[in-house]
């Protein structure tokens, strides 16, 4: 096996465009996905044109007044705002792609807020390009409309509960522009006793009663009304609960992702060229006569492979920690994941290889089974039908990318499952690939 | 047809050889010994199972019948010369000569190496990276590479078939001072003059079935036209057996 490894060495260091190819192109795919992982969306842009006039921009509820520009400054926290001068500069801003989508705020926003619910205040949103910066563009939009609405919900149920004490407890109230005193239920229900108390009429008393458990009830019922209003306001609040394990952030599993499709492509594509070279070159008909035996030959390769994309991604690994904060106490679990996840890759190329007469079959083969299975690892749960999942899941298990991912995962940020039990699986794969390996040299021989 | 019996020590004895590819009946039955330093030629149709009977004695194939023995004690494996170029192109004439040494397991490498280069003259080119060199000359190599571990059977797999006349003649003077020198030869080949030229002894073989084991003038006298050239009466003894 030392004079195969030694010889492949030779032909790898004189194969300087195929080795470059196959470091640089892994590597440059790697760290293409941990950016778009690790960065979240830029802001869209958005054309704004604010037709409120000025001074006309607060609402009026009782005697407090609520500043709109709250409301619709709220409107622009994820988005990157272009001020414009009128609808047709907003419609052309869009048009011409300078703005994702433009927001128009109509000059009647403010007195549809304060007309008590006779009709909604509406914005006008214009969108363009392509379906996908629609979709994107519209739930951004409408995510931030949505919390714009709550912000203002809150604002009304703050003073609605302001109101909601006066009627209780008494106080003074502004009704277009005139203070009045407001007695309040608790106020009204110790008069009504005191009255019914002094009250020699039967008749009268008979007609105060109902009044006086009429505010006895609201005054016994007044923080429920404010439950109400908050139950209003929040209808839904969120509790988190994880089920398994930790949570990975999404930077370091953008790491973890990474190195993961980086030592996938290295040793499969290694591994399944360097066996298909021995039948390109004709040379596996003179190993075979028992110079190299099967076993030894496909070891020979495997080693080769791993070894090689060992070393890549260790130092991949290395140079993103000087980015991404990783936990360097974790080091020795990183190179286990690393090793057994290579030798599982490089156990699949053989395999791959073994089935091809050719380096270019063997690396067409390898690429059309590699990018799907890395796709497939990373589809959610909730994101296919159960039914769909489950396939989804017994394939992904059938091949070293799912659990190398959790290997590495495990082992770089401590992340569910356990590393033990993916290093278990990934041993299993790799001596069902070897087995599939040995029968495919012997089968295509 | 019975087989010959030689007149000295059988170098290699084939014994019911048979192989089947699925429903093809690649070789049947198939029974024959080869001298030290005898010159066998194999020739048949496309087909035949050539390559797979001489696949078969390299211990590349197994077979699904019969035996391949040599005489008691031999420990040197048989050489092999695959029709196609078997070496590797990214590495250089002595890179590949001295890989193959190793793994032949050879007692000094760089010497079986040196001589090699020399027997081939291919020393001035040992450097040179087998992807660059002409087809003749990487067909040197593919020789040489089966006769480093000096076998006592050689098997060439149409070894002229890539090479110009010149190089043709200078493969032949090479293989037959290896004949000289004790070394069985067993060669297929298509060109039955080249077969009658250089072959001792002639096999012909059809659907994988051994159909004539002997000299080119007792195949000559086995078509029953009774043709004087031997690419007619292999033709005509062909046809006469239905094939």
């Amino acid at each position: 096996m030392r004079w195969m490894l030694l010889k492949d060495l030779q032909i790898l260091r004189r194969s300087k465009l195929l080795v470059g190819l196959l470091i640089v192109y892994p590597v440059a795919i790697a760290l293409l996905i941990g950016f778009a992982l690790s960065s979240g969306p830029d802001k869209p842009r958005l054309a704004y044109f604010d037709q409120i006039p000025a001074g006309e921009t607060t609402i009026k509820l009782g005697g407090d007044e609520l500043d709109v520009r709250a409301y619709t400054d709220g409107l622009f926290d994820a988005v990157d705002r272009i001020d414009v001068d009128s609808r047709a500069q907003a419609l052309e801003a869009v048009r011409s792609g300078e703005a994702l989508a433009g927001l128009i705020i109509p000059p009647d926003f403010v007195r549809k807020l304060s007309n008590g619910g006779l009709s909604s205040a509406e914005v006008e949103v214009v969108y363009n390009g392509d379906a996908l910066k629609q979709s994107f563009v519209r739930s951004t939009v409408t995510s931030n409309l949505a919390r714009a609405d709550a912000a203002l919900a809150r604002q009304i149920s703050t003073v609605a509960s302001g109101y909601i004490d006066i009627v209780g407890e008494g106080g003074k109230i502004n009704v277009l522009g005139l203070q009045f005193d407001l007695l309040g239920l608790r106020e009204s229900k110790t008069l009504l006793d005191s009255a019914i108390e002094q009250s020699d009429s039967p008749s009268l008393t008979r007609k105060l009663v109902p009044v006086r458990d009429f505010a006895a009830l609201g005054v016994s019922n007044i923080d429920r009304f404010k439950d109400v209003l908050n139950t209003v306001e929040r209808p839904v609040r969120v509790s988190e609960t994880v089920l398994e394990g930790r949570r990975t952030p999404l930077d370091t599993f953008a790491v973890a992702l990474a190195v993961t499709v980086s030592l996938m492509f290295v040793c499969v594509l290694l591994a399944s060229g360097l066996l298909a070279l021995e039948r390109e070159e004709n040379t596996f008909s003179r190993l075979a006569r028992g110079l190299v035996p099967g076993g030894r030959l496909l070891a020979g390769k495997v080693v080769l492979a791993a070894g090689c994309a060992f070393v890549v991604t260790l130092v991949m690994l290395l140079g993103i920690s000087a980015f991404v904060p990783l936990d360097y106490g974790r080091a020795a679990l990183w190179i286990v994941a690393l090793a057994v996840s290579a030798v599982a890759f490089g156990t699949l190329g053989v395999a791959i290889g073994s089935l091809a007469r050719e380096v270019r079959a063997a690396s067409l083969l390898a690429l059309m089974l590699a990018l799907p299975l890395a796709f497939l690892a990373l589809v959610p749960s909730g994101g296919v039908s159960p039914l769909l999942y489950d396939v989804i899941r017994v394939i992904s298990a059938a091949f070293p990318f799912k659990p190398s991912l959790d290997a590495i995962d495990a082992a770089v940020n401590d992340a569910s499952p356990n590393l033990a039990l993916s290093l278990a699986h990934l041993a299993a794969l790799t001596v069902v690939f070897g087995a599939a390996a040995r029968f495919g040299l012997r089968r295509f021989a | 047809m019975p087989v010959d019996a030689v007149t000295t020590a059988p170098a290699l004895t084939v014994q019911g050889v048979s192989k089947r590819f699925g429903e093809l009946q690649a070789v049947r039955d198939v029974s024959f010994e080869v001298a030290a330093g005898e010159l066998l030629a194999v020739i048949g149709p496309n087909g035949a199972g050539k390559t797979t009977l001489l696949s078969i004695l390299a211990g590349i194939l197994p077979a699904d019948g019969g035996s391949v023995a040599q005489p008691e004690g031999t420990t040197e494996r048989i050489g092999w010369v695959p029709q196609q170029t078997a070496i590797y192109g990214k590495l250089t004439v002595a890179q590949n000569l001295r890989l193959f040494a190793k793994l032949e397991g050879v007692a000094d490498p760089d010497a079986t190496v040196a001589r090699m280069l020399d027997q081939t003259g291919l020393a001035e080119r040992a450097g040179d990276e087998l992807g660059k060199l002409s087809g003749g000359n990487r067909q040197r190599v593919n020789i040489a590479v089966g006769l480093l571990a000096d076998p006592p059977v050689l098997l060439l797999d149409e070894p002229s078939g890539a090479l110009d006349p010149r190089q043709r003649e200078r493969l032949w003077g090479f293989i037959t001072a290896l004949t000289e020198r004790g070394t069985a030869v067993i060669f297929c080949t298509h060109d039955i003059a080249e077969a009658e030229r250089h072959g001792q002894r002639i096999l012909v073989l059809a659907d994988g079935e051994l159909l004539f084991n002997g000299t080119a003038a007792e195949l000559k006298a086995a078509s029953q036209a009774g043709e004087r050239d031997l690419e007619q009466a292999f033709v005509s003894f062909l046809r006469d057996r239905g094939h």
